[in-house]
């Protein structure tokens, strides 16, 4: 991929439909202003999403259609609150995509696991999406899925898509409702009970809070997956995207660009440390 | 454009005391904006220089751990201090720099990003460590896959007068960096302060030109032998020492020491050592918006990982306490360091000793992490870190 040649100047991206998904998570489709070409980029990795007088916030994209860019947003702070606000048609500024990609390549013939906790899985379904358009390349596709309670499960339109191509999607969540027929409890739980038939040939790609993906590697340890078959993806402060602000370190690690997928055995070592 | 390496072999040159103020004269001629240190608000700190008087001439720097005094020297050097408060990254990465502006038009935004303005600068006074500062911001903001525009602009308008220290402060310790305190590389002219004159050794074909303006003699034996003999002054005044062997590895593998409690009791968290330093380059984007909100400034200024938002994320504050974040700022600086850019980020300079107000002394720090390794301990002492 080439990299832009002035990485600070944001492109003019328009709004042109919103997807609610959740309470408070919806997903925005952009498109960037004069694009002829589909946008360029590699599954897991991030734009920076610009609302002038508000400040910009690092999202990972969650597919990209042709032209269209997917993000899928969660109401946190004062600039998904800026976005939450926009009107279809509206355009803000976007610089991008930045970091690093989820190991496809190394994923060719093997067996995956995605393990996703909340709206970790936005990061996460572009694999599944990248899987689906070539299946034949990859084997066993797994799809585990926790979330606090079931009004928290993203995406629950497209399971019954992915498990008619042959997917395997699981979910739980830690507190049922009435309406709840499925497994209650936490993700490693879902991991602990997949049948693994070949833990040496899977790959398993995490994206969630910090302790959930700690100890899903850690159930996937114990299950014969290597350590270096282990990729996740973080979250820190980025300002700048391009490891010149120093705010996303994590020990060695700048997250925006050496990040924020990390092979496991990589970025352990600084994962374990509180407040580093 | 000075670059590692490109040193020239011209022979080292004599300039009388009173031909100082036509090299400054030349540079003016020259076009380049000339910074130098000069006196202000009790402190020796780089500014625009027109003339020679406004160096600081007869003054000296005192220098302890949280202390930091002017006193008249009883030389009358020109360059008779050691470093200040300033380091020249605020003229390559200045504390704040506008990078990009948003003007609202219908249903969006018109977005700019602000071209660099380059002066010419030629730099006066900098110090080997200041040149190793140099080199570290360089690996920084020109050496990774993104170059920052504003950083390689400016650095391709420098001269560097550089100035080999002749004397040394109690907070020095460039040699245990191996950063000084001569000035090897990196410069376009190296000047040595003697009694009557200066030795001028050209280190690029843009310091031979501006030598080649001056009224100047091949230095004598004697004059070479002198200058020899400051330089040996300065190295011998330095008492302070940070023995660095294998530090990489003894900060990043003790992460839970009980010194980092320690000095946490003692530092305030009030980043005046990362904005001394030559070399931390932290940052962040602010939005400056006009009171309707119809235009916007974006500027870049200087942050520290001591303020407690620099981590913030939605999840809250990553590092939360002192104790956090006096570990990030030192174990970036001396161990981290080495894994992004290749080298320390530390220069010895002093600069965090003499400007912290509590006086605390990274060397010390150091020393006490590694005098109290909970055994067993994998490789510290002996052995180069991986």
């Amino acid at each position: 991929m080439t990299l832009p040649t002035e990485p600070w100047l944001p492109l003019s991206a328009q709004l042109i439909n919103i997807t609610p998904e959740i309470v408070g998570v919806a997903t925005y489709d952009f498109v960037l202003e004069g694009a002829t070409q589909p946008f360029q980029y590699a599954v897991g990795q991030f734009n920076m999403l610009y609302i002038p007088g508000v400040g910009e916030v690092a999202i990972s994209l969650s597919g990209v259609t042709g032209q269209v860019l997917h993000h899928t947003i969660r109401e946190a702070g004062n600039v998904t609150h800026a976005i939450a606000q926009l009107k279809l048609g509206m355009s803000i500024g976007l610089r991008g995509p930045f970091g690093t990609a989820w190991p496809l390549d190394q994923c060719v013939g093997k067996d995956i696991v995605l393990a996703a906790g909340g709206i970790g899985l936005a990061p996460v379904r572009p694999i599944i999406h990248a899987v689906l358009c070539d299946p034949k390349r990859f084997g066993k596709l797994t799809v585990l899925h926790g979330a606090r309670s079931p009004s928290g499960l993203l995406y629950t339109g497209e399971y019954d898509l992915w498990r008619n191509q042959g997917l395997q999607v699981e979910v739980i969540v830690d507190r049922a409702d009435t309406n709840w027929h499925e497994q209650v409890g936490v993700i490693t739980q879902l991991l602990d009970r997949l049948p693994l038939t070949r833990p040496t040939e899977t790959i398993l790609m995490t994206c969630g809070p910090e302790v959930m993906m700690h100890f899903v590697a850690r159930s996937a340890i114990s299950r014969g997956i290597a350590e270096q078959q282990i990729w996740l993806s973080l979250e820190r402060h980025m300002n700048c995207a391009i490891g010149h602000c120093g705010h996303c370190q994590l020990g060695s690690a700048f997250v925006c660009k050496d990040g924020p997928v990390f092979r496991y055995d990589r970025i352990r070592q600084f994962l374990a440390v509180e407040g580093l | 454009m000075n670059l590692p390496g490109d040193n020239t072999a011209m022979k080292p040159l004599f300039l009388a005391k009173d031909e100082l103020a036509s090299l400054i004269d030349v540079l003016i001629t020259q076009g380049y904006t000339v910074v130098g240190p000069t006196i202000s608000q009790g402190a020796i700190v780089y500014d625009e220089i027109h003339r020679l008087e406004q160096l600081p001439r007869g003054w000296t720097d005192e220098q302890h751990p949280g202390k930091y005094r002017l006193n008249k020297g009883d030389d009358n050097a020109y360059f008779g201090y050691v470093v200040g408060p300033h380091s020249w990254k605020k003229y390559l990465f200045p504390p704040q720099t506008k990078i990009g502006s948003a003007t609202r038009v219908e249903l969006g935004w018109k977005l700019e990003t602000s071209r660099p303005a380059p002066k010419k600068l030629a730099l006066l006074g900098t110090r080997a460590c200041e040149l190793a500062a140099l080199a570290v911001q360089d690996r920084v903001f020109l050496g990774g896959p993104y170059i920052d525009p504003y950083y390689q602009a400016q650095r391709q308008n420098l001269l560097l007068i550089a100035v080999n220290c002749t004397q040394a402060a109690s907070t020095c310790f460039c040699t245990s960096m191996n950063t000084g305190p001569r000035c090897t590389t990196g410069y376009d002219l190296a000047l040595t302060e003697l009694s009557d004159g200066f030795i001028v050794e050209a280190g690029t074909p843009s310091g031979e030109s501006i030598v080649g303006k001056l009224v100047i003699s091949e230095a004598t034996p004697k004059q070479l032998q002198q200058g020899d003999e400051a330089r040996a002054q300065a190295e011998k005044q330095i008492t302070r020492h940070m023995d660095t062997e294998g530090v990489r590895d003894l900060l990043l593998n003790n992460p839970n020491h009980p010194r980092w409690q320690e000095v946490a009791q003692r530092c305030l968290s009030c980043a005046n050592c990362t904005m001394v330093c030559p070399t931390c380059f932290c940052s962040t984007v602010s939005e400056v918006s006009d009171l309707q909100g119809d235009h916007v400034d974006r500027v870049r200024h200087w942050d520290s990982c001591f303020n407690v938002e620099f981590s913030y994320t939605n999840g809250g504050t990553v590092r939360k306490t002192i104790h956090d974040r006096y570990r990030q700022w030192m174990t970036h600086k001396l161990a981290s360091w080495h894994d992004q850019f290749g080298s320390s980020g530390c220069v010895g300079c002093g600069r965090c000793i003499t400007w912290c107000p509590v006086g605390i002394d990274i060397t010390e720090e150091v020393a006490a992490i590694r005098q109290s390794i909970p055994l067993p301990m994998v490789s510290t002492k002996g052995g180069p870190s991986p």
